[in-house]
């Protein structure tokens, strides 16, 4: 009786697993495709065009402030490569 | 049962996950303007070995691999190679911008409306894919990393040795 | 057990797919930082490079300097103005393998009476057609705090940060960006020269000081949204709102909107409002009834209710378009800050009037930035 049971677990453990690349990726079609990055990849979208200012800035704020973290993103551009 | 997954798994492995690869099947046709203004056909190219490279003119790792591709077409183009590499910049004139202060003398595909991308299934910028003398579908690359220009020449010379 | 940890090791490799990404461009800044306000002028230079090798790696550079000439109304108050200097070192480390880019970061700050060091690591990798990004950092700081005029006074603070970020593509014009640190600061958390001030009859002037008396730990939670939108005719829009709360009962919002705006001949102009408010600390008072009225007290104004507006304007212009020599591209930017503090429970007690009745303290700081960035 165990065995069967730790059988179908095993089964079904395998078949969620097979299933995340469908989940994570393969059938979720990018829907701006890489080529379509032009706008994205234009300095003037970039999160942080000039890092020496902003790091700066932040500095000027954090030190007059009480808030403070959750300054920055990353991603975005011409996802290239 | 589990076999069948590791061997489905195996081959999704390779055939999508990795940034180089053989392919096959016959290269789907286009026809694009090039930048001097004339229709160039892919069929037209059957008996060449034909290199298609997908660009951007704000693609970074594109731009470092134009001079290896004009070293390529500059070392094969009379020995029965072309290479075809197809713009997918939205706004042409930049393209012109960019090619009067990096000169190439391959020919220059434009594709803004990005048919010919979605035809060959572009999944990352900069791609290459690399056409037999049979107009058959042969090895794609995903992105550029430096290096590649050697596979590349390793690719034509095989193809060309066919 | 073996094969199914083949199919695991499998599924990971095509839930990740090894594609590779892109490291950060190579380049140098110069900038001269200047503030002017509430009786602080502070101005220095920051110089950044950054350089590609190996086609894996980015390193990078930051040397940092502030010439600190105080009589701020804390200083004036209860000390007399000075001048110091902090200079700051940082180096970090780029590595790019496949879509992970990891980084590690090390700082280190000194000034006469404060030292500081911070190492920092951090992940990110590229999801779904790279239209999703999920990054991950960890920061640990270890801080020397001492007195001037007091060589027996030495104490410490540990630092812990930890950053959540998730970017996600929206459409062709729009990105989403989503970040959550936690901090934690343990040790001597406030100011050594700062004083909290009492009713005090005794006194002539109606109130006394005496030493601040701070929590030893503070733990703080921010989440930040931001976005950013091109428009169709060239220029970008931005709009970022973070939340704050904090273990000493801070809370925080911020509100930013910007825009960008290039115009013919290579200038980028920039517009930028911010806006800040906050809510007091929980044993911050302006002045407390009597002496040691409970166990923690602050008057440190940065911890007060008050808001903030800054009103930014900055341009852009591009020198060097077709390059010299290795240098690819290079722009000239400047930058205007001006900065408004309202405290709505701070006072102003160099205006005199009765205890607890003075003005409530405003100011405003003019931040100029210049500085010159290169590509190559």
């Amino acid at each position: 009786m165990r065995t069967f049971h730790v059988r179908k677990l095993r089964a079904a453990g395998l078949a969620c697993i097979a299933a995340l690349p469908l989940a994570s990726g393969c059938a979720v079609e990018p829907w701006v495709k890489p080529y379509e990055r032009d706008r994205l990849a234009d300095p003037i979208m970039s999160w942080d065009r000039d890092p020496v200012s902003t790091a700066y800035m932040h500095h000027v704020y954090e030190a007059r402030e009480g808030a403070r973290g959750a300054t920055g993103s990353a991603g975005g551009g011409c996802g290239c490569n | 049962m589990l076999k069948k997954m590791l061997g489905m798994a195996a081959s999704l492995l390779l055939a999508s996950s990795t940034g180089a690869g053989e392919i096959s099947g016959p290269a789907p046709n286009f026809t694009l303007q090039s930048r001097n203004g004339e229709q160039v056909s892919l069929e037209d190219l059957k008996g060449q070995v034909v290199m298609i490279n997908f660009w951007a003119t704000w693609c970074a790792p594109c731009r470092k691999e134009m001079p290896h591709l004009e070293a390529l077409h500059q070392r094969y183009s009379n020995l029965g190679f072309t290479l075809l590499g197809v713009n997918v910049d939205k706004d042409t004139s930049g393209v012109e911008k960019y090619l009067k202060e990096t000169p190439v003398s391959f020919t220059v595909l434009l594709d803004p409306a990005s048919k010919v991308s979605e035809l060959y299934d572009v999944v990352a910028m900069p791609s290459t894919v690399m056409v037999d003398r049979e107009g058959n579908l042969r090895y794609m690359h995903h992105g550029y990393q430096a290096g590649y220009e050697h596979e590349y020449q390793a690719q034509i010379r095989a193809l060309l040795r066919e | 057990m073996t094969r199914f940890a083949a199919v695991l090791a499998a599924v990971a490799a095509l839930a990740f797919p090894a594609f590779g990404g892109v490291l950060p461009e190579d380049r140098a800044d110069v900038l001269f930082h200047s503030y002017d306000g509430g009786g602080v002028t502070i101005q220095g230079p920051s110089l950044l490079v950054r350089k590609q090798f190996a086609d894996k790696f980015s390193a990078s550079a930051n040397y940092y300097v502030d010439r600190v000439t105080s009589a701020s109304i804390d200083v004036v108050s209860t000390a007399s103005p000075y001048t110091e200097e902090r200079t700051q070192y940082s180096v970090g480390l780029d590595y790019l393998h496949d879509s992970w880019l990891l980084n590690l970061g090390f700082t280190s700050s000194e000034e006469n009476d404060y030292t500081a060091n911070t190492f920092s690591v951090g992940v990110s990798q590229d999801f779904f057609g790279d239209l999703t990004t999920l990054s991950l950092g960890y920061s640990v700081g270890s801080d020397e705090v001492r007195r001037r005029g007091d060589s027996a006074f030495s104490a410490e603070v540990e630092r812990r940060q930890y950053r959540l970020g998730l970017s996600q593509i929206l459409t062709r014009s729009l990105m989403l960006g989503l970040s959550f640190e936690t901090i934690t600061d343990e040790g001597f958390l406030n100011n050594p020269y700062r004083s909290v001030r009492f009713l005090d009859d005794e006194n002539p002037r109606g109130y006394s000081w005496e030493a601040e008396v701070y929590p030893r730990t503070r733990t703080s939670d921010a989440a930040a949204l931001r976005l950013r939108y091109y428009l169709p005719y060239r220029a970008a829009l931005h709009a970022e709102y973070r939340a704050y709360t904090d273990t000493w009962d801070i809370t925080a919002d911020t509100f930013e909107l910007g825009y960008t705006h290039p115009l013919e001949g290579g200038w980028v102009i920039e517009a930028k409002v911010r806006s800040y408010s906050q809510t007091a600390a929980s044993f911050y008072r302006d002045l407390f009834p009597r002496s040691r009225f409970q166990n923690f007290m602050a008057r440190d104004k940065e911890l007060s209710t008050f808001d903030s507006t800054t009103f930014r304007l900055g341009a852009s212009y591009d020198v060097l378009r077709a390059g010299w020599r290795f240098v690819e591209r290079g722009t000239i930017n400047i930058a205007y800050d001006r900065i408004s503090f309202d405290y709505a429970d701070f006072r102003n007690v160099i205006r005199g009037g009765a205890p607890g009745e003075e003005p409530l303290y405003s100011f405003d700081a003019d931040v100029v930035q210049v500085y010159l960035s290169f590509w190559f």
